[in-house]
């Protein structure tokens, strides 16, 4: 099939694995920041195939994984109310809250609806007049500008009963702070899909500021046998730079469309993330000119204490200094049916990849 | 069971929150040597021989899907519990629960399919009951089939896979993921134009006919809820042989796999109506293959794994690019109500 097989190719992933074989002499630690990449490397079995002096580690990559328990908990306490419509991406669902979780809640007889696409919570805000339809925004930049899109479309439709519970959150205070806190990394594999918003420049910081590469990857195995040799090729020539590999997708500018949408919707805030803290500007907050779609403004809630669980390490796992088989949870009290925390929960989470491959 | 816990669809899917609830709720209370086997059908000794015996409910949204509809699938998935079991399946019964305000012309074509698709596998449906209940109290129509067949002294062994051993090779009769894929585009959220056909079919005739001479049938069993990665952990389960995939040699058709890709789905996790998987004893593979293959249900069979001395309790799987990751039974929930 055209875009699949051709990146599949086993012939074409051995010779880039035998030049990155040939070249990596320096002992490295790759870094990837979007959980696409963690599901895809371990979901073809890419570690295997790489020399050991290359160790790929997972960071924050994954939404639901870096969101606070408390978004959940208040998230449930939206669910509770009887005029509310949760509207959610399927994810989020299983994430476990302090006492509860959507799921749970659902089958308690909460309207909880799976939707695939912001839009369709629009759809259903038409379709329920009666009802307070609040989408869970959560994501980077790459599902960011659908939240803006719909508030504005809802905004300009007079669609007065959609809401945006915004969780969303930009990536590049989040690589940044990995380097600032002492976290061992020699280079960075890209987003692709939040670079598709952003383009390259996000990342100029990066070689700038800390000396590392930042490679932005695609998705199948071929692409990120590639970015690995790109980034390796940079290490050894000492030669640190923003570099597209995904060229297929990703302009060097962006989508400028996207990006004034994102300007026009939302504003920086500070924001906590699981395994970092606080991260100053690393939010995104709907601005007061669109408040009205704002669930945190306009739906009054009381929320639960939020308890975080007790042996988890998905914090430090999030941050590549853990990997989930050092945490004592991982495989026994916590599975993706029973998860504990939320890297267990997410496809994309670091720790149900690695239980779902390689265990 | 954990105090205040309910239901949850996850307890539906298939995968290992079935299981566990199976084995700490119903197999617990149940308990019985011949239901501890837990195999697709239950093996019963009336001395005068054997029968198998199987039930299955059925309750796919939407009723009606491209390849086939809620009463095929009523039929096919109980003749195919029992034929994997080895048995030939022989009377059915049906049970329907409707929804007040169902109408009459869409259960005639529902019923219609089911006659036709009993007399094709060659079994009749001879017992049956019908309940009404309120409108909203059931989505549609709901139905149950349990089926009997007459189980063979030599087929015994293949519902436990007792004979399983490391060289076996792993059969499959054509591509998988198409059921799951078909009911997904056909729910209208989606709007999705591509035609995706369920592979809902009865397996019996297909399997007597390969079966039939064929001494080394170790194991087979049907890849629905739960899709070929849910089967494939169940046999190395608590084993102590391994089993191996290799995906290349796996068939996905393209709009299948596409739809897979947009919707993050593994293929190896969505549900089949018409797959059999099959071990066999490795002399028998090639040519118990090829008689598959002059079969309209098994022309695109093919042998994707093995099972092996190594990896004691696991199933594996060699990716396209050569690399390895374990296959698990489905965890949670990939998609509700798909049969």
């Amino acid at each position: 099939m055209k875009y699949i097989d051709e990146y599949r190719d086993k012939g074409l992933v051995r010779l880039f694995a035998e030049e990155i074989k040939k070249i990596s002499t320096k002992h490295v630690k790759l870094m990837e920041v979007c959980g696409g990449h963690t599901m895809s490397i371990q979901k073809f079995g890419i570690p295997d195939l790489l020399p050991s002096t290359v160790e790929l580690i997972s960071g924050p990559g994954c939404p639901v994984c870096v969101t606070s328990r408390g978004y959940i908990d208040q998230a449930i306490a939206y669910c509770r109310l009887a005029d509310v419509i949760i509207a959610t991406y399927g994810d989020l669902i299983r994430v476990p809250g302090s006492t509860s979780s959507l799921e749970k809640e659902r089958a308690l007889g909460a309207d909880i609806r799976i939707v695939y696409s912001v839009l369709d919570a629009l759809i259903i805000a038409r379709e329920n007049r009666s009802k307070k339809v609040v989408f869970l925004g959560i994501g980077f930049e790459t599902t960011a500008p659908g939240s803006a899109a719909a508030i504005i479309k809802a905004s300009m439709a007079g669609l007065r009963n959609f809401y945006v519970y915004s969780a969303h959150k930009v990536m590049p205070p989040a690589m940044e702070a990995l380097i600032d806190e002492g976290v061992q990394i020699n280079g960075y594999l890209g987003p692709g899909h939040v670079s598709t918003i952003t383009g390259e420049k996000i990342y100029y910081d990066i070689p700038k500021k800390y000396g590392l590469g930042v490679v932005i990857s695609g998705f199948e195995p071929v692409d990120v046998m590639q970015s690995i040799l790109m980034l390796v090729q940079q290490i050894e020539s000492n030669q640190p730079k923003v570099e597209i590999q995904y060229t297929r997708v990703v302009k060097p500018e962006g989508n400028i469309k996207a990006q004034q949408m994102l300007e026009e919707v939302f504003e920086p805030r500070d924001d906590w993330w699981r395994g970092l803290g606080v991260l100053k500007d690393s939010g995104l907050k709907i601005r007061e000119n669109y408040q009205t779609h704002d669930a945190e403004k306009m739906i009054e809630v009381v929320v639960e204490e939020t308890i975080e669980p007790k042996g988890c390490i998905c914090g430090p796992i999030l941050k590549g200094i853990k990997k989930p088989k050092d945490c004592k949870l991982f495989g026994t009290v916590c599975t993706p049916s029973d998860p504990v925390g939320s890297c267990m929960v997410s496809n994309e989470g670091s720790c149900a990849a690695f239980y779902m491959y390689n265990r | 069971m954990k105090k205040n816990e309910t239901i949850l669809l996850g307890h539906g899917s298939g995968g290992k929150m079935t299981h566990d609830l199976i084995d700490q709720l119903f197999a617990r209370y149940f308990d019985n040597p011949i239901l501890r086997q837990q195999s697709d059908s239950a093996i019963l000794d009336l001395g005068t021989g054997k029968l198998a015996f199987t039930t299955d409910s059925f309750v796919v949204d939407p009723v009606f899907f491209p390849g086939g509809n809620i009463g095929h699938l009523a039929v096919a998935g109980t003749v195919n519990d029992l034929a994997v079991s080895g048995a030939v399946p022989l009377y059915l019964s049906a049970g329907f629960i409707l929804e007040e305000g169902f109408p009459m012309e869409s259960l005639e074509i529902i019923v219609r399919s089911m006659a036709e698709e009993a007399k094709k596998a060659g079994i009749s449906i001879v017992t049956g009951d019908t309940k009404v209940v309120n409108r909203g109290q059931c989505d549609k129509l709901f139905i149950n089939t349990s089926g009997i067949g007459r189980l063979e002294p030599e087929y015994e062994h293949i519902s436990s896979g007792i004979n399983i051993r490391p060289g076996d090779k792993i059969i499959i009769n054509g591509s998988i993921g198409d059921h799951g894929m078909a009911i997904m585009s056909a729910r209208n959220e989606l709007k999705i134009t591509t035609k995706i056909e369920s592979d809902c079919a009865c397996l019996n005739h297909l399997i007597s006919e390969s079966i039939m001479g064929c001494r080394q049938i170790r194991f087979m069993r049907d890849a629905t809820r739960g899709g070929l990665g849910t089967v494939v952990a169940e046999i190395v389960k608590g084993k102590s042989f391994g089993l191996k995939i290799d995906e290349s040699k796996l068939q996905i058709r393209e709009n299948v796999r596409g739809l897979c890709e947009m919707l993050g789905f593994d293929p190896l996790y969505v549900a089949n109506e018409g797959k059999v998987v099959i071990v066999a004893g490795a002399d028998e593979a090639g040519g118990l293959l090829k008689r598959m293959k002059q079969h309209p249900l098994g022309a695109e069979a093919s042998i994707i794994g093995e099972i092996t001395s190594d990896h004691q309790g696991i199933a594996w799987l060699e990716t396209v690019i050569g690399g390895k990751r374990i296959i698990d039974m489905l965890s949670g929930n990939q998609l509700p109500r798909i049969c």
